[in-house]
């Protein structure tokens, strides 16, 4: 019981900061981004090439982990490399197809080319790295038991889960200050609202998109090495986790950074109930009954502003 | 290559660009005429595939089915069995903001497939289902006589379904299916219900798709999960975007045409590319036709032949005369 509400809470915060950055560009830009999932699997795999790469510069090797940590110091420098990757990624994708599409094309174009963008990206990235699974560390962890067997069926736990929930603390506050304090989140949010009002009002559209797609896929790479480190490195990462993004960020409703925290949360203790009820092969579908459920009692979402 | 051979593969490669081609139609329905933008197409035609395989395949003791039933009876409930499943996913994802279909749909597509993969019992598993019956095999063989003769057959159901569509997009009915995806609001206060138009689109749509998928089935005669992977809807939207979304012949055409690059590149590359590095070289293709999606996209959005513009007879007469 416990272990399911821990394990769910781990798989939750990855499923949070993605949806976080696809809630964002998602009422920002106004289109359903199916290339989010690729952002997170591009991330995971930048880092093991930043990992491997500040490796051999350093003449390390291998990794001397922090304890209790399974990795050294290098990864979060890798982490933060594959963030600034990902997010020019974002940005040029933007350039060559999304921003064309918006002076032209109709959000539903825009949906398309998404969908296509990120089929191409998934299998350029299979192209470029193989199909074979990869890990940033082969160390080792012991999980620490916190609460013992008896107690509700026990719960034990790795130093590197909890770093998971961490981050992803950590990161959903730092966007929040982000979004209510500063100039530029005030910026971002007039521009969710009403685009056409806040150009007049002197907000400068062009680059709170660019800062929207950095955040967004800054946020995604972040997540991409979270899910890394606690599982496989897949080209199949991002895609799988594509459809609780958007439960998730539907379920908070769109536009609201906590709804989708919230929503994560949620999708990922659903998935983690349901393999005992329905065994692990269904645990992907945990997220359709979850959004078909949402969409038809309450489709604005948990926490969803009214039209 | 002798003659043949070429007529063989002629017929083999118009097989498959037909049943594409009734793919497209059935899309060029929901996405070209009333907008609504289906990204599960693999999922519905995965529905009608294994639906027909299961009522006409022979029994097999170690799994649900099959019913030996006539094909006919199979291609009706493959139409049948899509068009619920659209229904359950229309209703939930229609009345609301358009995009939410597209989720909804990646949704069912994925679901099926897990279903697809798991639930051995029914759908044989990763395995599939085997031996699904030819039709007019007992009459025609096998060879080279079987591949023509359905040719034959998929271009007549091709027709057929062409001839459906046409009819209908001409139809009142459709004028308002079009009425509604230019202007939601304009048709409403005109009392089109847009919700239950949309359905209705979306239902046939999917039905049409289903159809296509029995006709795979009964083509290959063995069907597996990985036959409906994403990549097939991917083929199925540039199809119709290539051809020209709105216009039937523009989804016929680029049916052929995809088809035609997707197997001279993916030929290519098998030739050029050493045994181990296939599966780079699958990856490369699929790198390509996305590009292809998305320049066309942004250089010529309306695709190859685009819609016809549609002007009321009458317009000539009652507009005065240029003077």
């Amino acid at each position: 019981m416990l272990q399911l509400i821990a394990d769910g809470l781990v798989v939750g915060s990855v499923i949070s900061l993605g949806a976080v950055g696809l809630t964002l560009t998602y009422s920002i830009l106004r289109f359903a981004n199916f290339g989010q999932g690729e952002f997170l699997t591009w991330g995971a795999y930048l880092a093991v090439s930043a990992l491997s790469l500040t490796l051999a510069v350093t003449g390390a090797g291998v990794m001397a982990p922090i304890e209790p940590f399974s990795f050294g110091w290098q990864l979060p420098v890798a982490m933060v490399a594959s963030a600034a990757l990902t997010a020019a990624l974002a940005l040029a994708l933007d350039w060559a197809l999304f921003a064309r599409l918006r002076r032209t094309g109709s959000a539903i174009t825009l949906v398309i080319a998404s969908f296509g963008a990120a089929l191409a990206l998934r299998n350029l990235l299979q192209f470029l790295y193989g199909t074979l699974p990869e890990y940033y560390t082969r160390e080792i962890q012991i999980a620490i038991r916190l609460v013992p067997r008896d107690t509700l069926g026990g719960l034990r736990v790795t130093p590197d889960q909890m770093l998971v929930l961490g981050v992803t603390a950590a990161a959903v506050i730092g966007l929040h200050l982000l979004l209510t304090r500063t100039t530029l989140g005030r910026a971002m949010r007039a521009t969710a609202q009403n685009p056409a009002l806040a150009r007049v009002a002197g907000v400068d559209v062009e680059g709170v998109v660019r800062a929207t797609w950095v955040i967004g896929a800054g946020l995604a790479a972040v997540a991409g090495v979270m899910a890394g480190l606690v599982g496989q490195i897949r080209p199949g990462l991002g895609f799988e986790l594509l459809l609780p993004l958007f439960a998730a960020a539907i379920l908070g409703g769109i536009g609201s950074v906590w709804g989708a925290v919230a929503g994560g949360l949620i999708v990922g203790l659903a998935e983690s109930f349901s393999v005992p009820l329905f065994g692990a092969e269904y645990r992907l579908a945990t997220a359709f009954l979850v959004l078909i459920a949402i969409l038809l009692l309450r489709p604005r979402g948990l926490f969803g502003e009214k039209a | 290559m002798d003659a043949l051979s070429l007529l063989s593969y002629l017929a083999f490669f118009s097989v498959f660009a037909g049943i594409f081609a009734i793919m497209a139609l059935g899309l060029n329905l929901q996405w070209g005429f009333t907008g609504l933008f289906n990204v599960g197409v693999a999922g519905f035609v995965a529905i009608g595939a294994y639906t027909s395989a299961l009522l006409t395949g022979p029994e097999d003791a170690a799994r649900f089915g099959g019913f030996g039933l006539p094909i006919l009876v199979g291609w009706l409930g493959a139409m049948v069995l899509a068009g619920i499943a659209a229904f359950i996913v229309g209703v939930a994802a229609l009345r609301l903001r358009e995009d939410y279909l597209a989720i909804t749909t990646f949704g069912i597509a994925v679901t099926i497939q897990l279903v697809a993969l798991n639930a051995t019992a029914v759908t044989g598993g990763p395995f599939g289902i085997q031996s699904i019956p030819k039709p007019l095999a007992g009459w025609l063989g096998t060879g080279l006589a079987w591949n023509l003769g359905y040719l034959a057959l998929v271009l007549a159901m091709l027709g057929a379904v062409w001839w459906g569509l046409e009819r209908l997009v001409a139809s009142p009915w459709g004028r308002v299916l079009r009425a509604i995806r230019e202007d939601e609001a304009a048709a409403a206060s005109l009392g089109k219900r847009a919700s239950a138009f949309r359905l209705q689109s979306f239902v046939m749509g999917c039905m049409v798709m289903g159809l296509g998928g029995a006709l795979y089935a009964h083509f290959v005669g063995y069907i597996a999960p990985e036959d409906f992977l994403p990549i097939l809807t991917f083929q199925i939207w540039a199809m119709l975007i290539v051809g020209g979304s709105g216009n039937n012949a523009g989804a016929v055409l680029g049916a052929v045409l995809v088809w035609a690059i997707w197997t001279v590149s993916g030929g290519a590359l098998r030739e050029m590319l050493p045994v181990a590095e296939q599966a780079r070289g699958a990856a490369l293709q699929v790198v390509l036709i996305g590009a292809l999606i998305a320049v066309i996209l942004v250089v010529r959005p309306r695709g190859l032949l685009g819609e016809r513009a549609t002007v009321s007879r009458h317009a000539a007469k009652v507009s005065p005369p240029p003077s």
